[in-house]
């Protein structure tokens, strides 16, 4: 038992003023309780290993392959001169990310709903230590996404450095509209329910089966409103070099991104107080 | 120094048109349209819950202090606030130091993680620095007595040792402030004893303890003050030992007096009880008793007209229902009949003969007239008290502070000898 210090901080406890701002300082102290909660729960998916990473890669692989069979032999989509299953799967590897950030964002105070009710943190520890776990799963797609295109004997260009950026862009729309959902979560048990649907929506809306240059010019920027269709554009381009996104392709995905990052998190933040007393 | 204080502390929950606190949206919705067509009425009645109400208190560095009172009283509710997890909706509370909590053991325990990594899981949930627990984690394991078994998934632990362990990471945690709340219901009696031991052992250190229990003897035994929450009020204040008997008091009904008018009384037309209550050795009525001191029940009885002997008589009882013992008034006044007046007998129970715990006390008046025995006076249950053991070592516990079975509890004469020295040899 060590001695007590003399200048101890002292702490105030008071009616709740909603306030949309995070508390920076009380986050940055919580950063050991975030990774552990994020190895947590990489620890718990991989702990039966072989499963764990079998379902990381088989999930975007078969996928893969239906896509392939119906939209590339049959449909006949144009794949930007790339073989179909590279096109696909490099789509698929990166829009699996944004839909798995999505998926347990969403979920993210409800799985931790012992902790919410039994202890305090900061509460946005959650949202942002559902990155971990998509992360982890993305590194053993993308492994064998990257085969698949070498297998193909599709080269694989030096902007590859910069697929980092494109995949920041897709987690941080998880993250936000996640984080937005997280709180209609506690508050409506049914919306679960809803997320799966949602997910499979979006998809088609993402250019994952088809380029986004086969957007009609008329919905194009409507489409580019999404931000997916911009990132996943840009991180084919980044390793395949198939054609760049249009800055306003970017520029509109981004403020999308921006927006929903703030703005969920605004959201989250203001109704974390409630959390202890709806759950 | 003040640890802790509380300013008018207020908690409204709202009841009435949901239930729960989450709802369906399948629900809003089909009520909203229900609404918008007037097919339903739209309930007004919502209704406000004040789980705390204007909650005041100050607790001093180094205080070990309880909080106690029935289910619903506002105590989880007190924690909660105290330890940030619900903001209140009243009043405020300033707290010198780092809050730590035990409110539930093993929170956030994983069940396919190991115990070694349980033990940083937990840590860090709450609130320790990784550092902190490596430099700690041997000494959380030795306590927890899991040993080798760290390894293993927490799946696979028998529940003493889930509790084992969880206890052992909360109780290495080393805040300035640490709130408990009924943890020591689990586990079996050793690691009682050691987590007992371990809040002592954190209480001398100069660290403030919040101990929030149903465990009337473990309150008594670990906290010097103690507060009792009655409907989100405090009840009464003060020294452990009185909120506690006046807690145990009102929850089992009888206290240490009553009185009767003569109208009222209990009783024949030849005798009618007056009153009764518990007295200590200076004639104070008093419903805690400690153990090591004589406990007093004081009869008042009207004898109104003719009748044979008279056997005043009580009957000890506990809580568990059992008999403790009957005793009847021998006096020799009672060897022929009464004159008409009023008589007091007091029964004097020795120090150390009852167990701890609530006794209550059934009284009778009888009398052999004409061959048959009369009851005039017979009620079940009459007064109550509180036997405590301030557990100093001095009683027929020593320095055990467990719970001992029985009705009684006498001091006895233990004769011990060291007979020889010898070393023995086994086969």
């Amino acid at each position: 038992m060590s001695e007590i210090p003399s200048d101890l901080p002292v702490t105030l406890i008071r009616p709740v003023r909603r306030s949309g701002i995070p508390n920076f300082g009380e986050l940055w102290r919580a950063r050991d309780l975030a990774l552990i909660l994020a190895w947590r729960d990489v620890k718990v998916r991989y702990k039966q290993s072989l499963i764990g990473i079998a379902w990381a890669i088989l999930q975007p692989l078969l996928t893969m392959v239906v896509f392939t069979l119906i939209f590339g032999k049959f449909a006949d989509l144009p794949a930007q001169g790339l073989p179909y299953p590279v096109f696909s799967m490099l789509n698929l590897v990166a829009w699996g990310f944004l839909a798995s950030v999505f998926a347990l964002t969403s979920g993210c105070v409800l799985a931790n709903r012992m902790l919410v009710q039994k202890v305090h943190f900061p509460l946005l520890v959650l949202p942002l230590a559902c990155i971990l776990v998509p992360l982890v799963d993305f590194a053993f797609s993308f492994t064998v996404g990257l085969g698949i295109t070498v297998g193909y004997d599709v080269p694989i260009q030096s902007t590859i450095v910069l697929a980092p950026l494109f995949l920041l862009m897709l987690g941080a729309t998880g993250i936000g509209l996640g984080s937005f959902l997280a709180v209609i979560n506690v508050r409506y048990r049914d919306v679960p329910y809803a997320v799966p649907f949602l997910v499979q929506l979006w998809l088609f809306a993402s250019g994952v089966i088809y380029a986004a240059d086969a957007i009609p010019e008329k919905y194009l920027n409507i489409a580019s409103l999404n931000p997916a269709v911009g990132a996943i554009t840009g991180f084919r381009w980044a390793i395949v070099g198939t054609p760049a996104p249009t800055t306003t392709m970017l520029a509109l995905g981004l403020t999308t991104t921006v927006v929903v990052f703030v703005g969920g998190l605004w959201f989250y933040r203001r109704a974390e107080p409630r959390f202890a007393d709806t759950l | 120094m003040s640890t802790v204080v509380a300013n008018g502390l207020s908690k409204r929950y709202r009841i009435g048109e949901y239930r729960a606190g989450y709802e369906t949206l399948r629900d809003t919705v089909s009520h909203t349209v229900r609404r918008a067509l007037r097919l339903e009425h739209v309930d007004h009645s919502a209704e406000d819950l004040w789980a705390l109400k204007d909650v005041s208190f100050t607790i001093e560095e180094g205080e070990v202090v309880g909080f106690i009172g029935k289910n619903g009283a506002g105590k989880s509710t007190l924690l909660k606030i105290l330890t940030r997890i619900t903001p209140p909706t009243e009043g405020t509370a300033t707290i010198r130091g780092r809050v730590g909590s035990i409110l539930e053991v093993g929170t956030g325990f994983h069940p396919e993680l190991t115990g070694r990594e349980n033990t940083y899981l937990n840590g860090a949930i709450l609130g320790m620095k990784r550092r902190e627990i490596n430099t700690k984690f041997d000494d959380i394991v030795e306590f927890s007595g899991i040993g080798k078994f760290i390894d293993t998934p927490v799946k696979r632990y028998s529940s003493g040792m889930y509790v084992r362990l969880a206890f052992a990471v909360a109780a290495h945690l080393d805040p300035e402030v640490l709130i408990i709340d009924e943890v020591l219901a689990v586990g079996d009696h050793e690691f009682q004893q050691r987590c007992m031991g371990r809040i002592e052992e954190i209480s001398g250190s100069g660290r403030t303890v919040i101990f929030v229990s149903h465990d009337m003897q473990a309150v008594t035994r670990l906290c010097g003050r103690a507060y009792w929450l009655q409907g989100g009020q405090v009840m009464a204040e003060g020294p452990s030992d009185d909120v506690v008997s006046q807690y145990l008091q009102e929850a089992s009904g009888a206290g240490a007096e009553r009185v009767f008018t003569l109208d009222e009384a209990p009783g024949t037309g030849a005798v009618r009880l007056l009153s009764a209550r518990i007295v200590d050795t200076s004639g104070e009525t008093s419903y805690g008793v400690d153990v090591r001191e004589p406990i007093g029940i004081e009869l008042r009885f009207a004898v109104l007209g003719e009748c044979g002997p008279l056997f005043p008589k009580i009957k000890l009882g506990n809580e568990r229902g059992e008999v403790v013992f009957n005793a009847l008034d021998t006096d020799a006044r009672w060897r022929v009949a009464p004159e008409v007046g009023t008589y007091t007998c007091t029964a004097w129970i020795p120090p150390n003969l009852l167990n701890e715990g609530i006794v209550g006390v059934d009284v009778t008046v009888a009398s052999i007239g004409a061959g048959t025995l009369v009851n005039h006076v017979n009620v079940p249950t009459l007064v109550r008290f509180h036997v405590r053991d301030p557990g100093l070592g001095d009683s027929a516990k020593g320095h055990f502070t467990g719970q001992f079975r029985g009705g009684v509890r006498p001091l006895l004469d233990w004769t011990t000898e060291f007979v020889e020295s010898r070393a023995y040899e086994t086969a």
